[in-house]
């Protein structure tokens, strides 16, 4: 008895917290949400503004907040009360590896088998525009979030103007179809060269930069690129961009309706899917292409040494690494697969611009290999399936307007949605969605490196 | 595992090795020279320039003035060292064996080339990376070269399979001899205090240095875990005919094992020669305890009354 009374005061103590924090959190709401909701200007039939006041709107959200945040706070409190603190595992062994190794198997399989399986579930028609824009706009950024990955994962130095390479390889490859004549093919792989040579350019200069000021650096030079895209006209064609970059073929057989077509050669019925589905599998081969060699990489002298530069420049230096070369790799061998991929964007596009290379692309792609925690190849596939995939999603969903009224157009709140999963996943796996290292080398067990002793690096 | 187990003489000379930060003189011509084979240990109070001297010898910072000639052989002629140094180069096969003038040298290439192997005194472990990546990646080098810098390694290739077998091997030597080998597969972040000094030790040496500088390898060790550092270093010197320079605080330690002592106070030498020798000189003595010379022995005697 006594107990309980003693428990009665601290309850109601812990209430009133609970709502004077709550009240706290609705003022704040009512904060924002006057200059944010409370006033819009409409136009009337005349086109003269018209100020339609949104106050009931103001008082949902703060309302909305109040109640949202008394519940998180009565919800923890239940939860700290009953739950008694699960003991943490001490590593996560060998049986995280093989967990994620198979996961990885099951994903490749289904990467290869999607066009199939969405031809079988939505039938022809609806099957280019789910392969299209979702499985080639996905692969593509996967591809992005990888080669990216070696750069800021594997050696820590963070590059916020990867979009650059991105930029030089689709551009080189409309130059030289359209100046020289060159095949896709063979501008596939000069694409990839140019943009690891100006990888190794932008490296030089920014060698001896460290954290922001490298990253500051990388953005600047992303936007150099841009610009000068933008005012060398007569190269590059300036806003107009360049246009009629053709298409892939397979062993030089067009995907188009002639005699010499394809579909005509093979002696089946002319479809547009055709050219989808092999756009498809030459992303997705591109993309296995550069998982393939940075997991190969990692277990070479030069991928560790570049996790060494992450976990300590000075004493890379120490045991004799040429951290210069070191670096300059990394951001060659990085840049040369976002060439690849601008390489394929161009050829895909057959029109690019510069407007398709803002710093908006860079920034995604950072936040997909942020994401997906650093280092980790899974992780930046799923979170490039989760953010690009998601982007698209909303698109699809038309039910929502039955929900929210005819005028709710989900793409506007896309950005808002991505802030809050962002957020939410920060605080949740501050170290993005696979945040564990596993070791390029054992001696009797792989065990996984928990996330708070990897560094991230300091540039 | 070193041919210069049968050579005597110096390994290191630092000659008229002067360091400037602006205007404040951090070494102050200071000369000495480390023996092959033998331990040589750089004492003084803290802010003496101890650090800097090894920061110079190492290839971090580059002196003001002053030479620093290491040796891999029997030590050069004079006129081979006056020919070296007047030509520019970085280092020469001289008749005695390759000689280098760290001075001129990068970091990385003190250490690659030199072979200068270094710890620090605040530890720097690849702590994100296991205890056998870490020694692996010691193995940097050797790897590159038998990789065919990545091309041949991306493809598998035999010859870099076999190296890979081999610096593992090496690896599980140094973790044998430091006690690790249970813990190959742990985080290097996650060993205790003093079993990541002895790896850092072991992480130098397997870089397959002539000559081994310890910052302070003795810091923040409780006094077995200093006893068992000792007989590490001793062994080690033992079985590789390594040379050794040493920094340290830990006067018991640098009085156990050292076989030369050099003194430095403001950035200039005070004392050199055998531990005994240097226990005792006045000089040394008025350092640590911070007087003049001339009142040394009025505190001598009140410390002996």
């Amino acid at each position: 008895m006594a107990v309980a009374a003693a428990e009665r005061p601290a309850t109601a103590g812990r209430l009133v917290a609970a709502l004077k924090d709550a009240a706290g959190a609705a003022l704040l709401a009512l904060g924002l949400a006057v200059p944010i909701l409370a006033l819009r200007i409409d136009q009337d039939i005349n086109n003269q503004p018209v100020l339609r006041p949104r106050w009931d709107d103001v008082a949902l959200a703060v309302a909305l907040v109040f109640c949202a945040r008394l519940a998180w706070l009565l919800l923890r409190w239940a939860r700290s009360g009953t739950a008694v603190a699960k003991p943490r595992p001490v590593s996560s062994g060998a049986g995280g590896y093989v967990a994620a190794r198979a996961f990885a198997i099951v994903g490749a399989v289904l990467l290869v088998l999607y066009p199939l399986l969405m031809l079988a579930l939505v039938g022809r028609a609806g099957a280019i525009k789910w392969i299209d824009n979702f499985g080639i706009q996905i692969l593509i950024y996967v591809m992005l979030g990888w080669g990216l990955n070696i750069v800021v994962g594997l050696a820590g130095l963070l590059d916020l103007g990867y979009v650059a390479f991105y930029a030089v390889g689709a551009y080189s490859t409309a130059l030289l179809v359209h100046n020289l004549g060159f095949g896709f093919w063979l501008c596939l792989p000069l694409a990839g060269i140019f943009a690891a040579l100006w990888g190794i350019l932008l490296g030089f200069p920014v060698l001896r930069l460290r954290g922001d000021y490298l990253a500051i650096v990388t953005l600047a030079f992303g936007e150099i690129i841009r610009l000068v895209l933008i005012n060398w006209v007569p190269v590059t064609n300036g806003y107009a961009g360049i246009s009629g970059i053709p298409k892939p073929t397979f062993f030089g057989l067009p995907f188009n309706a002639s005699d010499e077509g394809f579909a005509a050669v093979l002696g089946i019925e002319f479809s547009p899917l055709h050219r989808t589905m092999f756009l498809f599998y030459v992303i997705l081969a591109l993309a296995f292409l550069t998982n393939w060699v940075t997991l190969r990489l990692r277990r070479l002298p030069i991928g560790r040494a570049w996790e060494a530069l992450r976990e300590d420049e000075i004493a890379c230096r120490s045991l004799g690494i040429n951290t210069t070369s070191t670096k300059l790799t990394a951001f060659a061998i990085g840049a040369g697969f976002g060439g690849f991929a601008g390489s394929f964007f161009a050829a895909r596009q057959g029109f690019i611009s510069p407007e398709s290379f803002t710093f908006m692309e860079s920034a995604v792609v950072v936040a997909i290999v942020v994401l997906g925690g650093m280092g980790s190849q899974l992780g930046v596939a799923i979170a490039a399936i989760a953010m690009i995939g998601g982007t698209e999603i909303l698109r699809e969903l038309d039910w929502l307007k039955q929900v929210f009224g005819p005028d709710f157009e989900p793409t506007q709140y896309r950005m808002l949605l991505f802030g809050l999963a962002m957020v939410i996943l920060m605080i949740w796996k501050p170290r993005g969605l696979i945040a564990t290292r596993h070791p390029s080398i054992f001696l009797r067990e792989r065990r996984a490196v928990r996330a708070d002793l990897v560094k991230e690096g300091h540039g | 595992m070193s041919a210069g187990e049968s050579i005597v003489g110096p390994i290191l000379a630092v000659e008229h090795l002067t360091m400037r930060f602006g205007g404040l003189v951090a070494i102050d011509d200071l000369s000495f020279t480390a023996s092959r084979g033998e331990i040589t240990a750089l004492i003084g109070p803290n802010g003496a320039g101890k650090t800097t001297v090894f920061n110079c010898a190492t290839g971090f910072y580059k002196p003001s003035s002053g030479r620093l000639v290491l040796c891999h052989g029997t030590w050069p002629a004079p006129e081979e060292l006056d020919t070296l140094t007047q030509s520019g180069r970085r280092w020469a096969a001289a008749t005695g064996g390759p000689v280098f003038l760290l001075e001129r040298m990068p970091d990385y290439e003190v250490s690659a080339r030199a072979k200068v192997a270094r710890t620090f005194q605040n530890i720097r472990l690849f702590s994100g990376m296991t205890v056998l990546e870490n020694l692996i990646v010691a193995q940097h080098n050797p790897l590159m070269t038998a990789s065919g810098w990545t091309v041949l390694g991306l493809f598998g290739a035999p010859r870099y399979k076999a190296a890979e077998h081999a610096a593992v091997e090496r690896a599980r030597y140094w973790l044998d001899r430091i006690g690790l080998a249970d813990r190959a597969d742990d985080a290097a972040g996650g060993l205790p205090y003093g079993d990541q000094r002895r790896l850092e030790i072991a992480r130098a040496m397997c870089t397959e240095p002539q000559l081994l500088c310890l910052d302070e390898p003795a810091a923040g060790l409780n006094p077995r875990e200093t006893s068992g550092l000792t007989e590490l270093l001793l062994a080690i010197r033992q079985t590789h005919g390594l040379s050794i320079l040493l920094i340290e605080h830990d006067m018991s330690l640098v009085m156990e094992i050292s076989d030369h002592v050099v003194v430095l106070d403001y950035g200039q030498k005070i004392a050199d020669g055998a531990p005994e020798a240097v226990r005792n000189d006045p000089k040394v003595i008025a350092a640590y305890l911070g007087v003049e010379d001339e009142e040394v022995e009025k505190v001598e005697a009140e410390i002996a009354r």
